[in-house]
């Protein structure tokens, strides 16, 4: 078999992961999506393992060894990023990751007052609708940033 | 001489097209056939994966994703890496996933803000690095062959060999990684620390947490029964107030902070 396929079909599926953590806005998909990502490295890692363990005389196998521990890795991610976001979704009620920017750079020190805990802040040169739902449950997210400090 | 140098050329030439024949860049093989296949299965799978706008389907089709890169690691010998993918991934990653999204109360039918803002700016990076990696990658390894015949490279027994030869250290750091990332998915979704599970049943715990609340709060054991408290209706400024009114109240009043909790948990 050429190399070229698992290659190819390797190097799609990582585009596929990259789009999906760049686009996707609830933190459940991006995790998804970055198993994608991982899933593609450990397809080139035992193609590439499959192609030097016939072409050189002694190998380590160190590309179904790395693949091993990249699974188990990927299984360690996946359960501390869940807990994760489960922890947020408890604490702020939404697992969107658009909005949990309160590291966000602020805009400017024209307001020195804020106390870096307004969530609407930031958002100021965002699109219309956007800005209106939050304007909607800004009340809501107030109180809830200060209950969660 | 230079008659014995163009022989040799002519016969490297003779060799290079003679193997061009046997493995032309498009001659397929059967194990080459079924792996495109099951790659454009794996590749669809992946693209409904990351575009659909239902998440728990996002997540069955990655069942589909990971099922169908198992097949493919069986079509190149690894039968190991195989069902190990078929064990973890599909056994566990996605079961966790669908746990995480029935427990963040992810809608069952479609959500219209399953993608963000700036999709047409992730779709342009995705298509110019996938081009780019693409025709770097078939560029590079067009007449590479992978030679499948023969004692399989990633049998068993060789990647047991194999593991416990040569990655013995990393094995035993990867038992120690899995340990620690297992207490700290414990300590991290430990819902309470013990002074908020005995504030419904004695009430000290909101007047105790009250007089550090002009601040920031500290702790969320002290934050918990403010945000509790305040869907009730005592919302923004008028927070410190009640507080201070509130050790009169909760002699008496015992049920008052369990009510607002089953209604936090209805809410959300």
């Amino acid at each position: 078999m050429h190399l070229a396929y698992p290659a190819t079909l390797s190097a799609l599926l990582f585009c596929t992961g990259l789009y999906g953590v760049l686009a996707r806005r609830n933190a459940i998909l991006v995790l998804m999506s970055v198993e994608l990502m991982l899933n593609a490295v450990n397809l080139n890692l035992v193609a590439f393992d499959v192609w030097l363990s016939k072409a050189a005389e002694e190998t380590l196998h160190s590309g179904q060894a790395l693949t091993l521990f990249t699974i188990a890795i990927a299984a360690a991610e996946i359960g501390i990023g869940l807990a994760i976001v489960l922890a947020v979704h408890r604490n702020r009620g939404t697992a969107d990751i658009d909005r949990l920017r309160d590291t966000a750079e602020r805009p400017g020190p024209e307001d020195p007052d804020h106390d870096g805990l307004d969530p609407d802040d930031p958002d100021d040169s965002d699109d219309g609708p956007d800005r209106d739902a939050r304007a909607a449950e800004r009340p809501g997210q107030a109180e809830k940033a200060e209950a969660t400090t | 001489m230079t008659l014995s140098a163009t022989a040799g050329r002519l016969a490297a030439e003779v060799t290079t097209s003679a193997a061009a024949e046997t493995h032309g860049f498009l001659s397929p093989t059967g194990v080459e056939i079924s792996f495109v296949l099951v790659g454009l299965v794996t590749f669809g799978a992946a693209l409904v994966t990351v575009t659909t706008r239902q998440l728990v389907h996002a997540a069955l089709w990655l069942v589909v994703t990971l099922g169908g890169l198992a097949v493919e690691y069986l079509l190149l010998t690894a039968e190991f890496i195989a069902w190990v993918q078929v064990l973890i991934y599909v056994g566990s990653v996605v079961v966790l996933l669908l746990f995480g999204l029935m427990l963040t109360r992810a809608p069952i039918g479609r959500s219209p803000d399953a993608d963000s803002g700036n999709r047409w700016a992730a779709l342009t990076v995705a298509v110019v690095s996938a081009a780019a990696l693409v025709w770097v990658v078939v560029d590079a390894f067009r007449t590479t062959w992978i030679d499948l015949d023969g004692p399989a490279a990633g049998a068993t027994a060789v990647t047991g060999a194999s593991l416990f030869q040569n990655w013995v250290l990393p094995f035993e750091a990867l038992s120690v990684l899995l340990l620690a990332a297992l207490v700290g998915a414990i300590v991290l979704s430990r819902k309470t620390t013990p002074g908020t599970t005995a504030d419904p049943s004695t009430g000290k715990a909101p007047t105790a947490g009250a007089p550090a609340k002009p601040g920031p709060a500290k702790s969320r054991p002290a934050a918990e029964p403010e945000s509790a408290r305040a869907r009730t209706g005592e919302v923004g400024p008028a927070e410190p107030e009640p507080a201070e009114a509130r050790p009169a109240k909760a002699g008496t009043g015992e049920p008052r902070p369990t009510a607002p909790r089953t209604d936090e948990g209805g809410v959300r």
